[in-house]
Protein backbone atom coordinates (compact mmCIF):
# COMPACT_ATOMS: atom_id res chain seq x y z
CA UNK A 1 0.00 0.00 0.00
CA UNK A 2 2.59 2.55 1.31
CA UNK A 3 4.70 1.12 -2.07
CA UNK A 4 1.90 2.08 -4.41
CA UNK A 5 1.45 5.11 -2.77
CA UNK A 6 5.30 5.80 -3.39
CA UNK A 7 5.22 4.74 -6.84
CA UNK A 8 2.05 6.71 -7.56
CA UNK A 9 3.75 9.63 -6.43
CA UNK A 10 7.02 8.87 -8.19
CA UNK A 11 4.69 9.35 -11.45
CA UNK A 12 2.94 12.34 -10.07
CA UNK A 13 6.16 14.39 -10.05
CA UNK A 14 7.57 12.85 -13.46
CA UNK A 15 3.99 13.78 -14.79
CA UNK A 16 4.82 17.33 -13.19
CA UNK A 17 7.59 18.29 -15.97
CA UNK A 18 9.98 18.07 -12.39
CA UNK A 19 13.59 18.09 -13.74
CA UNK A 20 14.91 16.42 -11.01
CA UNK A 21 14.94 12.53 -10.92
CA UNK A 22 15.56 10.40 -7.72
CA UNK A 23 18.38 7.82 -8.42
CA UNK A 24 15.67 4.66 -8.60
CA UNK A 25 14.82 5.98 -11.66
CA UNK A 26 17.99 5.32 -13.64
CA UNK A 27 17.99 1.84 -11.50
CA UNK A 28 17.54 -1.85 -13.90
CA UNK A 29 14.16 -2.87 -13.42
CA UNK A 30 15.20 -5.52 -10.92
CA UNK A 31 17.35 -3.57 -8.81
CA UNK A 32 13.86 -1.20 -8.60
CA UNK A 33 11.80 -4.53 -7.76
CA UNK A 34 14.20 -5.30 -5.12
CA UNK A 35 13.70 -1.51 -3.27
CA UNK A 36 9.86 -1.45 -4.02
CA UNK A 37 9.24 -5.40 -2.11
CA UNK A 38 9.82 -5.03 1.38
CA UNK A 39 10.33 -8.72 1.43
CA UNK A 40 13.28 -8.52 -0.55
CA UNK A 41 15.42 -5.32 0.21
CA UNK A 42 17.68 -6.82 2.47
CA UNK A 43 17.92 -2.64 4.11
CA UNK A 44 15.22 -4.24 6.76
CA UNK A 45 17.20 -6.47 8.41
CA UNK A 46 18.88 -3.32 9.92
CA UNK A 47 15.39 -1.59 9.72
CA UNK A 48 13.46 -4.69 11.58
CA UNK A 49 16.87 -4.66 13.94
CA UNK A 50 16.77 -0.72 14.50
CA UNK A 51 12.80 -1.26 15.40
CA UNK A 52 14.00 -3.39 18.19
CA UNK A 53 16.92 -0.96 19.24
CA UNK A 54 14.49 1.93 19.24
CA UNK A 55 11.75 0.53 21.97
CA UNK A 56 14.62 -1.02 23.98
CA UNK A 57 16.33 2.67 24.00
CA UNK A 58 14.28 5.24 22.56
CA UNK A 59 11.04 4.52 23.03
CA UNK A 60 11.01 5.80 26.86
CA UNK A 61 11.28 9.43 25.37
CA UNK A 62 10.13 8.96 22.32
CA UNK A 63 6.83 8.04 20.72
CA UNK A 64 7.25 5.66 17.33
CA UNK A 65 4.41 7.68 15.85
CA UNK A 66 6.08 10.95 17.00
CA UNK A 67 9.22 10.09 14.40
CA UNK A 68 6.54 10.10 11.20
CA UNK A 69 8.57 13.16 9.19
CA UNK A 70 11.52 13.51 11.01
CA UNK A 71 13.78 12.71 8.94
CA UNK A 72 12.34 14.37 5.89
CA UNK A 73 13.73 17.86 7.73
CA UNK A 74 17.34 16.51 9.00
CA UNK A 75 20.20 17.73 9.17
CA UNK A 76 18.46 20.50 11.73
CA UNK A 77 20.19 22.94 14.01
CA UNK A 78 21.16 21.50 17.64
CA UNK A 79 20.61 24.04 20.57
CA UNK A 80 22.82 22.32 22.94
CA UNK A 81 26.28 22.01 20.51
CA UNK A 82 25.06 25.13 18.54
CA UNK A 83 26.09 23.51 15.40
CA UNK A 84 23.29 21.22 12.81
CA UNK A 85 23.48 17.41 13.44
CA UNK A 86 22.40 15.18 10.66
CA UNK A 87 19.94 12.46 11.51
CA UNK A 88 22.77 9.57 12.30
CA UNK A 89 24.55 12.38 14.59
CA UNK A 90 21.41 13.35 16.37
CA UNK A 91 20.62 10.15 17.21
CA UNK A 92 24.32 9.55 18.56
CA UNK A 93 24.06 12.47 20.72
CA UNK A 94 20.62 11.37 21.89
CA UNK A 95 22.30 7.89 22.64
CA UNK A 96 25.06 9.82 24.60
CA UNK A 97 23.18 12.30 27.02
CA UNK A 98 19.95 10.15 27.76
CA UNK A 99 20.77 6.07 27.16
CA UNK A 100 24.53 5.79 27.63
CA UNK A 101 26.30 3.29 27.45
CA UNK A 102 28.41 2.18 24.10
CA UNK A 103 29.11 5.30 21.82
CA UNK A 104 27.31 4.89 18.44
CA UNK A 105 30.05 5.60 15.97
CA UNK A 106 29.21 6.64 12.36
CA UNK A 107 28.81 3.48 10.17
CA UNK A 108 28.45 0.94 12.74
CA UNK A 109 25.30 -1.32 12.41
CA UNK A 110 23.11 -0.07 15.66
CA UNK A 111 23.40 3.73 14.30
CA UNK A 112 22.99 2.63 10.41
CA UNK A 113 19.76 0.38 11.85
CA UNK A 114 18.27 3.10 14.37
CA UNK A 115 18.65 5.63 11.50
CA UNK A 116 17.16 3.15 8.89
CA UNK A 117 13.93 2.72 11.30
CA UNK A 118 13.41 6.56 12.24
CA UNK A 119 13.96 7.49 8.29
CA UNK A 120 11.75 4.90 6.98
CA UNK A 121 8.82 6.21 9.36
CA UNK A 122 9.17 8.99 6.42
CA UNK A 123 9.27 6.95 3.50
CA UNK A 124 6.53 8.92 1.03
CA UNK A 125 6.93 11.80 2.77
CA UNK A 126 8.66 15.24 0.68
CA UNK A 127 11.98 16.65 1.77
CA UNK A 128 11.61 20.13 3.88
CA UNK A 129 14.85 21.55 5.04
CA UNK A 130 14.28 23.80 8.10
CA UNK A 131 14.00 27.26 7.87
CA UNK A 132 15.65 27.98 10.98
CA UNK A 133 18.06 31.05 9.77
CA UNK A 134 21.15 29.95 11.40
CA UNK A 135 21.33 27.29 9.21
CA UNK A 136 21.53 29.37 5.80
CA UNK A 137 25.34 29.94 6.42
CA UNK A 138 26.44 26.30 7.07
CA UNK A 139 24.13 25.22 3.48
CA UNK A 140 26.33 28.37 1.83
CA UNK A 141 28.99 26.66 2.51
CA UNK A 142 27.82 23.35 1.36
CA UNK A 143 26.89 24.55 -1.82
CA UNK A 144 30.48 26.69 -2.32
CA UNK A 145 31.96 22.60 -1.22
CA UNK A 146 29.82 21.15 -3.78
CA UNK A 147 31.00 23.85 -7.07
CA UNK A 148 34.70 23.29 -5.62
CA UNK A 149 37.02 21.47 -7.78
CA UNK A 150 39.30 18.72 -4.90
CA UNK A 151 41.72 16.18 -5.72
CA UNK A 152 44.14 14.93 -8.51
CA UNK A 153 41.21 14.65 -11.03
CA UNK A 154 40.08 17.97 -10.20
CA UNK A 155 36.68 17.73 -10.09
CA UNK A 156 33.64 19.43 -8.03
CA UNK A 157 30.49 17.61 -7.57
CA UNK A 158 28.70 19.74 -9.66
CA UNK A 159 30.64 18.38 -12.87
CA UNK A 160 29.50 15.19 -12.77
CA UNK A 161 26.01 15.62 -11.07
CA UNK A 162 24.41 18.82 -12.51
CA UNK A 163 26.72 18.99 -15.79
CA UNK A 164 26.51 15.36 -17.08
CA UNK A 165 24.34 14.04 -15.07
CA UNK A 166 21.76 11.17 -16.89
CA UNK A 167 25.25 10.52 -18.98
CA UNK A 168 27.62 7.61 -18.43
CA UNK A 169 30.61 6.99 -15.77
CA UNK A 170 31.69 3.68 -17.58
CA UNK A 171 28.41 1.76 -17.53
CA UNK A 172 27.07 3.36 -14.73
CA UNK A 173 24.51 6.26 -15.01
CA UNK A 174 25.89 9.33 -13.27
CA UNK A 175 22.84 10.17 -10.95
CA UNK A 176 21.98 13.84 -9.92
CA UNK A 177 22.77 13.04 -6.56
CA UNK A 178 19.63 13.60 -4.78
CA UNK A 179 20.08 11.94 -1.25
CA UNK A 180 16.83 10.81 -0.88
CA UNK A 181 16.62 7.23 0.62
CA UNK A 182 19.75 7.30 2.75
CA UNK A 183 20.78 5.27 4.68
CA UNK A 184 20.54 3.27 2.02
CA UNK A 185 21.21 -1.26 1.06
CA UNK A 186 24.05 -0.43 -1.63
CA UNK A 187 24.68 -3.89 -3.79
CA UNK A 188 28.46 -3.02 -4.37
CA UNK A 189 29.12 -2.66 -0.55
CA UNK A 190 27.23 -5.65 0.32
CA UNK A 191 25.64 -3.63 3.16
CA UNK A 192 24.25 -0.38 4.73
CA UNK A 193 25.88 3.13 4.35
CA UNK A 194 25.17 6.74 5.35
CA UNK A 195 25.14 9.65 3.29
CA UNK A 196 28.49 10.33 4.47
CA UNK A 197 30.09 6.90 3.08
CA UNK A 198 28.57 7.24 -0.42
CA UNK A 199 30.21 11.09 -0.26
CA UNK A 200 33.30 9.22 0.96
CA UNK A 201 33.78 7.23 -1.92
CA UNK A 202 32.68 10.11 -4.23
CA UNK A 203 35.90 11.65 -2.46
CA UNK A 204 38.42 9.19 -2.78
CA UNK A 205 36.87 8.70 -6.73
CA UNK A 206 38.50 12.08 -7.45
CA UNK A 207 41.33 11.17 -5.41
CA UNK A 208 40.75 13.89 -3.01
CA UNK A 209 41.45 13.21 0.50
CA UNK A 210 37.65 12.92 2.25
CA UNK A 211 36.29 14.74 5.16
CA UNK A 212 36.34 12.76 8.54
CA UNK A 213 33.07 11.12 9.50
CA UNK A 214 30.74 13.66 11.31
CA UNK A 215 32.75 16.57 10.01
CA UNK A 216 31.38 19.96 9.52
CA UNK A 217 31.97 19.75 6.10
CA UNK A 218 30.12 16.31 5.83
CA UNK A 219 26.92 18.24 7.77
CA UNK A 220 27.48 21.70 5.49
CA UNK A 221 27.33 19.09 2.30
CA UNK A 222 23.97 17.34 3.55
CA UNK A 223 22.07 20.36 4.70
CA UNK A 224 23.28 21.86 0.94
CA UNK A 225 21.65 18.55 -0.64
CA UNK A 226 18.66 17.98 1.09
CA UNK A 227 17.97 21.82 0.40
CA UNK A 228 18.87 20.72 -3.26
CA UNK A 229 16.68 17.64 -2.90
CA UNK A 230 13.44 19.36 -1.39
CA UNK A 231 10.21 18.17 -1.88
CA UNK A 232 10.89 15.31 -3.42
CA UNK A 233 10.01 12.72 -1.55
CA UNK A 234 11.77 9.73 1.13
CA UNK A 235 12.58 6.52 0.33
CA UNK A 236 14.29 5.03 2.47
CA UNK A 237 15.17 2.43 2.82
CA UNK A 238 16.58 2.34 -0.45
CA UNK A 239 18.50 0.11 -2.50
CA UNK A 240 21.28 1.40 -5.20
CA UNK A 241 23.39 -0.48 -7.65
CA UNK B 1 23.19 -7.65 14.54
CA UNK B 2 20.05 -8.92 16.83
CA UNK B 3 17.65 -9.20 13.45
CA UNK B 4 18.89 -12.06 11.61
CA UNK B 5 16.19 -13.42 9.16
CA UNK B 6 13.13 -12.34 8.13
CA UNK B 7 10.67 -15.23 7.03
CA UNK B 8 7.54 -13.58 4.75
CA UNK B 9 4.79 -15.15 4.03
CA UNK B 10 1.47 -13.73 2.17
CA UNK B 11 -0.96 -12.77 4.51
CA UNK B 12 -3.41 -14.36 3.85
CA UNK B 13 -3.18 -18.44 3.22
CA UNK B 14 -5.59 -20.90 1.78
CA UNK B 15 -6.10 -24.03 2.45
CA UNK B 16 -4.76 -26.24 -0.90
CA UNK B 17 -3.17 -23.13 -2.07
CA UNK B 18 0.73 -22.86 -3.54
CA UNK B 19 2.64 -20.28 -1.73
CA UNK B 20 5.84 -18.15 -2.31
CA UNK B 21 7.77 -18.48 1.22
CA UNK B 22 10.56 -15.69 1.19
CA UNK B 23 13.55 -15.97 3.33
CA UNK B 24 16.01 -13.08 3.98
CA UNK B 25 19.52 -13.95 6.03
CA UNK B 26 21.80 -11.40 7.74
CA UNK B 27 25.32 -12.98 6.59
CA UNK B 28 28.58 -11.59 4.56
CA UNK B 29 28.94 -14.88 2.42
CA UNK B 30 32.54 -14.11 2.20
CA UNK B 31 34.05 -15.92 -0.47
CA UNK B 32 37.69 -16.82 0.56
CA UNK B 33 39.01 -15.61 -2.73
CA UNK B 34 39.30 -11.78 -1.70
CA UNK B 35 42.32 -10.81 0.35
CA UNK B 36 42.66 -7.99 3.01
CA UNK B 37 44.48 -4.73 2.99
CA UNK B 38 47.20 -6.46 4.24
CA UNK B 39 47.33 -9.00 1.12
CA UNK B 40 46.60 -11.89 3.57
CA UNK B 41 43.34 -14.32 2.03
CA UNK B 42 40.01 -13.43 3.97
CA UNK B 43 39.14 -17.14 4.48
CA UNK B 44 36.04 -18.32 3.52
CA UNK B 45 32.61 -17.38 5.74
CA UNK B 46 29.57 -18.43 3.70
CA UNK B 47 26.19 -20.33 4.20
CA UNK B 48 26.63 -23.58 3.46
CA UNK B 49 22.96 -24.79 3.46
CA UNK B 50 19.23 -23.50 3.68
CA UNK B 51 16.14 -26.03 5.28
CA UNK B 52 12.99 -25.56 5.56
CA UNK B 53 10.91 -27.82 7.49
CA UNK B 54 7.17 -27.49 8.28
CA UNK B 55 6.13 -29.31 11.37
CA UNK B 56 9.10 -31.12 11.07
CA UNK B 57 8.91 -32.74 7.77
CA UNK B 58 11.91 -31.32 5.06
CA UNK B 59 9.62 -29.15 2.72
CA UNK B 60 12.93 -27.12 0.83
CA UNK B 61 16.30 -27.31 0.84
CA UNK B 62 18.85 -25.67 -1.17
CA UNK B 63 23.33 -25.77 -0.85
CA UNK B 64 24.92 -22.36 -1.02
CA UNK B 65 28.11 -21.84 -2.86
CA UNK B 66 30.52 -18.70 -3.07
CA UNK B 67 29.54 -16.74 -5.55
CA UNK B 68 26.15 -15.80 -3.71
CA UNK B 69 25.84 -12.01 -2.78
CA UNK B 70 25.62 -11.10 0.97
CA UNK B 71 22.35 -11.32 3.15
CA UNK B 72 20.86 -14.03 0.66
CA UNK B 73 17.28 -14.07 -0.14
CA UNK B 74 16.29 -17.54 -0.85
CA UNK B 75 12.21 -17.74 -2.18
CA UNK B 76 10.78 -21.23 -2.47
CA UNK B 77 7.07 -22.72 -3.05
CA UNK B 78 5.12 -24.48 -0.86
CA UNK B 79 1.72 -26.35 -0.77
CA UNK B 80 0.00 -25.44 1.89
CA UNK B 81 -2.44 -28.43 3.66
CA UNK B 82 -2.86 -26.89 6.75
CA UNK B 83 -2.05 -24.89 9.70
CA UNK B 84 1.86 -25.19 10.59
CA UNK B 85 4.57 -24.40 12.08
CA UNK B 86 7.28 -23.69 9.09
CA UNK B 87 11.03 -23.39 10.60
CA UNK B 88 13.86 -22.39 8.57
CA UNK B 89 17.69 -23.14 9.52
CA UNK B 90 20.72 -22.05 7.97
CA UNK B 91 23.60 -23.32 8.57
CA UNK B 92 27.73 -22.92 7.41
CA UNK B 93 31.28 -21.67 8.17
CA UNK B 94 32.32 -20.99 11.38
CA UNK B 95 29.51 -22.82 12.75
CA UNK B 96 27.24 -20.62 12.09
CA UNK B 97 23.78 -21.64 12.55
CA UNK B 98 20.30 -19.83 12.83
CA UNK B 99 16.52 -20.51 12.86
CA UNK B 100 13.73 -18.94 12.12
CA UNK B 101 10.04 -19.94 12.50
CA UNK B 102 6.88 -18.62 11.08
CA UNK B 103 3.42 -19.95 11.73
CA UNK B 104 1.06 -20.60 8.78
CA UNK B 105 -2.50 -20.20 9.40
CA UNK B 106 -4.93 -21.42 6.71
CA UNK B 107 -8.05 -20.28 5.95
Amino acid sequence: MKTAALALLFLAVAAAGEPRRSGFADMSPATQAMQRDDAANPAWLWLKDGEQRFARDCARCHAVERMDGVAARYPAWDATLRRPLTLGGRIAQCQQRHVGGPTLEPESDARLALETFVAHRSRGWPITPPADPRLASWRDRGRALYGQRVGQLDLACADCHDRHAGQRLAGSVIPQGHPTGYPIYRLEWQGMGSLQRRLRGCLTGVRAEPFEADSDEFTALELFLMQRAAGMPVETPAVRP
Amino acid sequence: MSQRALIHLPAKVRRGEVIMVRALVAHPMETGHRVDSGGQRLPRDIIRRVEARLDGELVFAADLHPAIAANPYVVFPLRVTGDGMLTVDWSGDRGFAHRERAEIVAT
